[in-house]
């Protein structure tokens, strides 16, 4: 069977979601993820041209309600779980560029 | 009498009716849990104290004559993954160290509007992530029939929590077998209701497509009891379903007279224990006792279930669990840039099971596989929602084990894909977006089997006629090594 996943692969994926992985975690992950790849491929020899896909069990479209203002969190409680927040907004370490 | 180990239809009925005292019955069960908690690690967190206010309050509300709701004075433990006010919500993850939801999950309001008492959030594998809660960063939590063995998972602790008779019920969460796997293990009664019926506002998500909250409890009548709090039409939530649902517990006496019953092929081979194989086919030849009509119905792509949920689930979870990310709630590892920060929390806060599903569904979802794992994924779905129409054609509810061998020793599976493979049974009906019930029927080694009863969407009323049968002819349960005095197995 061809390789499923590299080494390669797993890192560059560890960078799209954000996560750091050791060179020991790179290997084992390769290896694990590889396996369940592996098992999946039963799915990949299907042929289901002709089958529409399912998203969600419950096809439900446009769920309405009166646009009516209801009761919201007040803006303190909403930063309260906040590990930083100032002036009433979640405050984050410098986006771009250099720190001021 | 008034300790632990009573069932949540008669402390309800009591207390209402003024005859025992909500405080009582919860000091009762706190007392269990003081004595047994060390061994079991079912909890996360033990409220004792607000589940005593709470208590005394319904306790006055009865004495005004005030109207106490259908779970007046019954202890309930609440999976750790549900949102709760004021009390942390951990799920089981350091991701979330810190954080005090500003708000109460609707389940967790209707259980309070319905006179329950939350006795403490329940352990988890990190995120539902897992089949034998090992994956908590918290450390396992261990069943209470064998202390040696796991509970199941994710809801081991739930599943512990109602075995160990620390609460009567409790709530659980089933995106792939989560609620029914750990019933099985732990010898109680779990339900994954139909997709929609209860809502998941406030329900931490992992994959929102099947993800769905239900009751454990020991016995049936118990689980319908929850069920009917709980389940119903949610304005927070849009994919709860707008028509009011037929309450369960008023057809517990209905019988199977005439109901078709469909074994299911595929799950009664390969890589099922004979002994559980055995014990399914016996609550089978019971159901035809009782005057069911019982066929054997095929289910041909149920056997690609596994496969099709290791796609969705983790594409799901990897796109879910991106607002972990030290920006709004729990943890933050601090670093130079927001970037590195967000690298940083989620290294630091995220174990590997969660890391190795958030990478699947990263790949799977991520350019030039889209269309060979997750288009395919999608509609493997369809495949097997068409090959349950047609088997409920010929049968009402089906019928076939819940997990492929009884609960397992701690640090027995090492191996991911082995772990996967014990949710083969419970898969297809969270991807079919069906409703579903562990009951325990007989034993195997000494340790429960669960016997699992399937029922096509809204089937909650011929899964509870079933399932009430079945209880009523189960074989004799499994002895626990933690229950309490005299006993509560059905």
């Amino acid at each position: 069977m061809s390789e499923r996943i590299s080494r390669d692969d797993v890192a560059h994926v560890a960078t799209l979601a954000r996560l750091r992985l050791d060179d020991d975690q790179v290997e084992r992950f390769t290896g694990q993820l590889a396996a369940i790849l592996e098992h999946a491929e039963d799915v990949e020899a299907l042929e289901l041209d002709d089958v529409e896909p399912t998203s969600h069990p419950y096809p439900l479209v446009n769920v309405w309600r009166p646009d009516e203002a209801g009761p919201t969190l007040a803006n303190a409680d909403a930063l309260a779980g906040a590990p930083a927040a100032e002036d009433g907004r979640f405050s984050v370490p410098t986006i771009l560029g250099e720190a001021p | 009498m008034s300790g632990a180990g009573r069932r949540a239809v008669d402390i309800a009925r009591a207390v209402a009716a003024g005859e025992e005292s909500a405080a009582e019955i919860t000091r009762a069960h706190l007392a269990r849990i003081e004595a047994h908690e060390a061994d079991v690690h079912a909890f996360n967190v033990v409220t004792a104290e607000a589940a005593v206010e709470r208590a005394e309050a319904i306790d006055r509300a009865v004495a005004a004559g005030e109207p106490v709701g259908p779970l007046a004075g019954v202890p309930l433990a609440v999976k750790d993954n549900l949102a709760t006010r004021g009390v942390a919500t951990t799920c089981s993850s350091r991701i979330l160290d810190g954080w005090v939801p500003p708000y109460d999950a609707t389940v967790v309001q209707r259980i309070a509007a319905a006179g329950a008492v939350t006795v403490g959030k329940t352990n988890l594998d990190e995120f539902a992530m897992g089949s034998s809660t090992e994956n908590s960063a918290f450390g396992p939590t261990r069943n209470p029939v064998d202390l040696d063995r796991v509970p199941g998972g994710s809801s081991g602790g739930s599943a512990a929590a109602v075995a160990a008779d620390f609460a009567p019920l409790a709530l659980g969460s089933d995106t792939g077998g989560s609620i029914r796997q750990p019933a099985a293990f732990c010898g109680v009664v779990g339900v994954k209701p139909t997709y929609g019926l209860v809502s998941r506002y406030g329900l931490v998500a992992f994959a929102s497509s099947l993800d769905q909250v239900g009751p454990f409890a020991n016995d049936v009548a118990d689980a319908a009891l929850l069920l009917d709090a709980i389940a119903g039409p949610d304005p927070a939530d849009a994919t709860s379903i707008p028509q009011p649902p037929e309450p369960v517990l008023g057809h517990l006496d209905d019988g199977v007279a005439g109901l078709r019953v469909g074994l299911v092929t595929e799950l009664l081979g390969d890589g099922i224990a004979p002994a559980v194989v055995a014990r399914v086919r016996e609550a089978a030849d019971a159901l035809a006792a009782a005057g069911a009509e019982v066929v054997e119905v095929s289910v041909p792509a149920v056997t690609y279930g596994l496969s099709a949920y290791y796609l969705i689930a983790p594409a799901e979870a990897s796109s879910n669990l991106a607002r972990f990310d030290g920006v709004r709630y729990g943890l933050r590892v601090d670093a130079p840039t927001t970037n590195e920060m967000m690298i940083a929390t989620r290294t630091a806060g995220f174990g590997d099971e969660v890391k190795r599903r958030i990478m699947l569904g990263t790949y799977a979802l991520s350019a030039g596989y889209y269309d060979a794992f997750y288009g395919k994924a999608q509609k493997v779905r369809t495949l097997i929602a068409r090959d349950f129409a047609a088997a409920y054609e010929r049968a009402d509810v089906l019928l076939s084990p819940t997990a492929p061998t009884p609960a397992f020793a701690l640090g027995a599976i090492e191996d991911p894909l082995t772990m996967y493979l014990n949710d083969i049974c419970t898969i297809p009906t969270n991807l079919a977006g069906h409703a579903a019930m562990s009951l325990p029927f007989g034993t195997a080694d000494d340790l429960p089997v669960g016997v699992q009863v399937l029922a096509p969407a809204l089937g909650e009323v011929p899964l509870f006629r079933t399932a009430a049968v079945l209880e009523a002819a189960a074989p004799a349960p499994a002895t626990f090594a933690v229950a309490a005095p005299g006993g509560t197995r059905p």
